[in-house]
This record gives structure tokens, sequence and C-alpha cells, in this order.
């Protein structure tokens, strides 16, 4: 039975998180003897979409229905469902952004589907359909088995990440149609953030800073140092909350739960609701003015020293090294 | 305006997590329990603020057992009206959300909020399949709300952005950070609370899809390699040989 997996677009082509839910569903896929087929909603330029055949699917389905160019999660649900219904699939996959999670939750109901949103790796299938997950935000995993026939997963972003072979994809039309009354929602306008960093599920490296750094005006070396690296910037709660930095910056247990390959973490302490949004990072580097911070029994890399004197050496440094 | 807010209990943010059983419970020893602060600070607060401005009523519904009432009342002293909690033990999401729809269905409300996501399952799974039980729209990930008549306009976070939508009542929202402002209850808020509704109805039947078979802890992490202030080089080095991170 094949698997399928939902591809986020973005003017026709899938996006980064896209080629991940991919990479995942054709492994699982894999693992299992099935094919993997990819579903993309709204227009889909089939060039792009093809290209999904090197992480691992054999065949991609658009519907390209004007409507669904703009996100609602009703009509989005819908139309996933109903072709899983046409195919005669039993597993589906999510990436789960902020648009993913949402339809995964709708589409479960809809198939009666149990659901594991907060995937980290492929569901073993020696004995069940057991899934690891993150729970307790980030401060320990579950191993949850889906017992219903029908499944549903949505992954974390950047914890599978992205695995490219060769090969193309055929792209078909899907057969599902929707009705007006479908649609819940209008979409007015989407304000993205200005810069050309990845925003911070996604991003791979990422540099953030806290209380330690005293005021907004400040800001100025994390910024360099971001930039150097072409890292994208974090902070911590208070620093957010005082309004030295914007709120989409705040990571944390209330904030964004990360988990990039690098976090930089300068002038932040390491309180225990910090650590649970990322401390699934892959490298944690800490420079902080206190040797006792908690944040250094967290840390693979630790600078104990003044941020103010430490970070502008160490872009110079990053700088020395991409230079050379 | 009715407006339902769906709360949950978590264990504090502080807690130490461990397990029991075999690693296949989550083990509540000396565990504080508090409401869950999507719920609170953001999901209950907007709806309250809702109701000033406009008159109605606030409800706020748990799934769970006769121990979540003290975060119950906490919502009560918050400024909730009444309560409903279904009297149940489940924490599959399938069967909370089919316990919140089935309580919500003839209850004619024109809001029903959530929070993002609890902090202790993580699942963002609730408000989606309460909405899609009831047939309804769902918003995620609210950061600010505005009524005008019927009508809801929303900005909700996206990555690297926010979407801002419009939708008619009724409606599923969820709810993060920035939506509202926590409100401390004072001792008015605390006494009243006590003489407030709060209905005990019993669970309807409902399918488990799922089932949590053990956790783990992520491994411990060696000791932090520490370099001096003075040799920044040093730590660029390591993350571009070691690491392999730059
Ligand atoms: C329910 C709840 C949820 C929460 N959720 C979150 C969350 O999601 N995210 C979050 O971040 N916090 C969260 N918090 C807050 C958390 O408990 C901490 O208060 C917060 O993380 C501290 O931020 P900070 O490290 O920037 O500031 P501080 O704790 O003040 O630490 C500042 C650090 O900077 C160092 N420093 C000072 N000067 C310098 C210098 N010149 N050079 C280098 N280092 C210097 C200090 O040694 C210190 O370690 C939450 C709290 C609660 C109760
Ligand atoms: N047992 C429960 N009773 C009432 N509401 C709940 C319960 N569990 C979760 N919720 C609501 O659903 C939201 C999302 O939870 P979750 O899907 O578990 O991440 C929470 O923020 C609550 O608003």
């Amino acid at each position: 039975m094949a698997v399928l997996v939902y591809i986020e677009t973005e003017k026709g082509a899938p996006k980064r998180n896209g080629f991940e839910a991919a990479s995942y569903a054709g492994k699982h896929a894999a693992n299992t003897g099935n094919d993997c087929i990819a579903l993309t909603l709204g227009e889909g330029d089939d060039a792009e979409l093809a290209k999904l055949g090197a992480y691992g699917v054999s065949k991609v389905i658009k519907i390209d229905d004007a409507r669904l160019n703009s996100f609602d999660s009703k009509a989005y649900a819908k139309a996933i469902s109903e072709e899983a219904k046409v195919l005669g699939i039993h597993t589906v996959i999510f990436s789960q952004s902020a648009n993913g999670k949402s339809i995964a939750s709708r589409v479960a109901v809809r198939l009666q589907a149990g659901i594991v949103s907060g995937a980290v790796d492929v569901p073993d299938t020696s004995n069940g359909f057991l899934v690891k997950k993150t729970a307790f935000s980030g401060k320990a995993f579950a191993f949850i088995n889906i017992s219903s026939e029908n499944k549903v997963v949505a992954i974390v972003p950047n914890s599978f990440g992205i695995h490219q072979g060769s090969g193309s994809a055929s792209v078909e039309k899907g057969s599902v149609s929707l009705s007006d009354s479908d649609f819940s929602v209008t979409v007015k306008e989407i304000k993205k953030q200005v810069g050309d960093t990845l925003p911070l599920p996604e991003a791979e490296l990422v540099v953030s800073a806290g209380r330690g750094m005293k005021g907004p005006e400040n800001w100025g070396i994390i910024e360099d140092l971001a930039k150097v690296l072409g890292a994208t910037t974090a902070c911590s709660r208070p620093v957010a909350d005082v309004g030295w930095r914007p709120h989409h910056e705040h990571v944390g247990q209330t904030g964004v739960a990360i988990r990039p390959n690098l976090y930089i973490a300068i002038g932040i302490s390491g309180a225990i609701q910090h650590l649970a949004g990322v401390n699934q990072s892959k490298v944690i580097v800490v420079i902080n003015k206190d040797p006792e911070a908690p944040f250094f029994k967290a840390a693979d890399y630790g600078i104990v020293g003044d941020a103010f004197e430490v970070v502008p050496k160490l872009t110079e440094a990053i700088k020395k090294l991409k230079s050379a | 305006m009715k407006i339902l807010v769906c709360i949950s209990s978590v264990p504090d943010t502080t807690s130490k997590i461990t397990f029991s059983d075999g690693d296949t419970k989550f083990n509540t020893d000396g565990v504080q329990w508090i409401l869950n602060p999507y719920d609170e600070w953001y999901a209950l607060v907007r709806a309250l603020e809702l109701k000033e401005a406009g008159g109605g009523n606030v409800t706020v519904i748990n799934v769970g057992g006769p121990d979540n009432d003290a975060i119950i009342r906490k919502a009560l002293a918050v400024g909730a009206d009444d309560a409903i909690r279904v009297n149940s033990n489940v924490t599959e999401p399938f069967q909370v959300a089919s316990q919140i729809a089935n309580a919500a269905k003839d209850g004619g409300y024109d809001i029903i909020f959530t929070g993002k996501e609890t902090i202790n399952y993580n699942g963002s799974n609730i408000g989606g399949m309460v909405a899609e039980l009831l047939d309804m729209a769902f918003v995620s990930y609210a950061s600010k709300l505005e009524m005008s008549g019927n009508i809801a306009t929303i900005e909700r976070d996206i990555e690297g952005g926010k979407e801002v939508v419009e939708v008619k009542t009724p409606f599923v929202v969820s709810a993060s950070k920035g939506l509202a402002e926590q409100r401390i209850p004072n001792m008015k808020g605390i006494m009243m609370a006590k003489r407030k509704p709060l209905n005990v109805v019993e669970e309807v039947p409902s399918e488990a899809r799922r089932a949590i078979q053990k956790y783990i802890l992520p491994a411990p992490k060696a000791a932090v390699k520490l370099i001096s202030p003075d040799n920044v080089e040093e730590l660029v080095d390591l993350l571009h040989n070691e690491a392999k991170m730059i």
C-alpha cells in the first residue's frame, strides 16, 4: 500500500520542508516495500514537482484548483483525505509546519486515523507501527504505537534531514474536486519578515542572545555574527517580552522550538524553559561571563567571557575562515 | 457572544521529567500541575477581553479527572463565567477531542479557543480535531484576533512571518504568544471562583487509536569543551574541523 506525503509548495515548487517530508516518506515507503506518492495543492510547476523523484517519490499528484492557492485547513484536509481514499492510501505523512500541523489533525479525523505529530524518526514497523516523538517540550521522547488501520504522521522540521538521491517523478492531476462550501477562511495578506535568512523553525544555524546583552542597542554584534554565518537570530523570552527583540525570535518552551545544526547562545543563562526549546540542537555553543551558568551543562563548546569582547572577535575569526 | 476555552493541566515548566513502570509512565510524584500556559495566558485572556468588549459568556472546558478541579478553579478565578469538566482519564488526542466536540456540539458557541499546544504532549492536535468533528473553520497559532460583528480578522504565525485571515463565526482558533497579556487572578476573583458553576459531565465512548509504549530521556551530553576567551580561533577551528558546522 503506497504511502502518501503532502508537500507544501510556494510558487508551484516544493518548499524546503517538502523535500524533508518526501525524504522521510520515501524512506518509510522503502522500509515497508511500498511506493511513495506525493500530493500538492494549488498551482504546481510540473518540472519543479518532478524533482521530488530524487527524494524517493515515484509519482506526484497535484490538485491544481486555484482556490487552493491560499491556505484553508478545512478545504485542504478534505482534498487530501478524499485523494487518499481514491488512492486506497493508509498512511499519510506531513511536515509539522504551521499549516501541516493543522491539516494533519483534521485529516486524521476524516480518515479515522491514529496520529502522531512531533515525529523525529521513521516508524518502526517490526512489531506494530511505533513512532518516536518529542514530548515534554523536548525534555524527553515518547514511542507511540498507532493501532488503527489508517495512520497520520507529522514530522518535526530538521529532525530527519533532506536526503537527495536521483530520479524524477511523474506528475499527474488528482481526481478530487471541491465545492465553494468546503472553503471557510479568506487569506487577506501574508506578511513576510524581511531578510534573507531561513525562518527559525527551518534554520540550520541560529545565533541567539539574552538579557546579558543589557539592551536592544547592543544587538549589532549579534547581528554581525549571524550575518557572517548566514544564521537566523533568536532570543530568550524576557528579551522579547520587554520588546528588545520581536516576539517571533523568542525560543523555548513557550516560544518557538527549534533544532538547528548549530545554536550559539550569548548572554543567556540556560533556564529549563529556554533549554526545552533548543536542547535538540545538534551542536550548542555557549558564551556567558558566569562559569556557573546552567547553560554550560547543555553545551558542547563554551567560552566563559564577556560577550562584548568575545563576540566581535568571533565574528572576525569566522570572517577570516570564510575568506581563506 | 458565546465562547468556549479548552484548558488542559500540565506539569509545571520546571518539573523534573522522570518515568516509572519500566519507562512506560510519566512519574507524577512531586509534580506540580498548572494550567497550560498557552491556554491560560493567551486563549482565556483573549476570550475574556472579547466578552468585556462585546458581552457574552466565557465557558472553560477540561477533559480530566477530579484532580483537575484546581486548575479549573484557577481559570474561573482569572475570569471565566462557568466550567465544564468531562469526567474522563483519556489523553489520546482523538479521544480528548471527541469529548470536547461532544460537549460543545449543542452549546451554540461562536468561538472555541484552544492553546497552541500542551507543553507535555506537544501534539497541537486538539484544535484541528475539534474543528473537523464539528465541521468548523480552524485557524491555528493566532497572535492577534479582532472581531467585527461575526467576522474575525486573525493574524497567525507562519514560518518566517504572519498570515492575516478573515473567518466567520463559528470557528475554532488556537492561541499562540502575543494574543493577550497574562492576567494574575486577584483575591476577589479567587473568592468568586468558588461560587461559579463547575459542571461535571460523564464521558462518551471514544476509540483509542494510539498508545504510548515507552518514554526515553535524551542521551546525556558529554562535558562542555571550554575554550579561552583569548583564543576564539580555537572555537572556530573546532566548529569547522571537529563539529563540521561552519
Ligand atoms: C512558564 C514559563 C515559561 C517560560 N518560557 C520561556 C521560554 O520559552 N524561553 C525562555 O527563554 N525563557 C522562558 N521562561 C523564562 C526563563 O525561566 C528565564 O527567566 C529566561 O530564559 C532567562 O532569560 P535570559 O537567560 O536571557 O536572562 P537571565 O536569566 O537574566 O540571564 C542572563 C545571562 O547573561 C549572562 N551575562 C550577563 N552579562 C554578560 C556579558 N557581558 N557577557 C556574557 N554573558 C553575560 C549572565 O551571566 C546570565 O547567565 C519561562 C518561564 C516560565 C515561568
Ligand atoms: N484534556 C484536555 N481538556 C481540555 N482541553 C484540552 C485537553 N488537552 C488539550 N486541550 C486543549 O488543546 C490544546 C492543544 O493540545 P495538544 O493537542 O495536546 O497539544 C491545549 O492547549 C488545550 O487548549
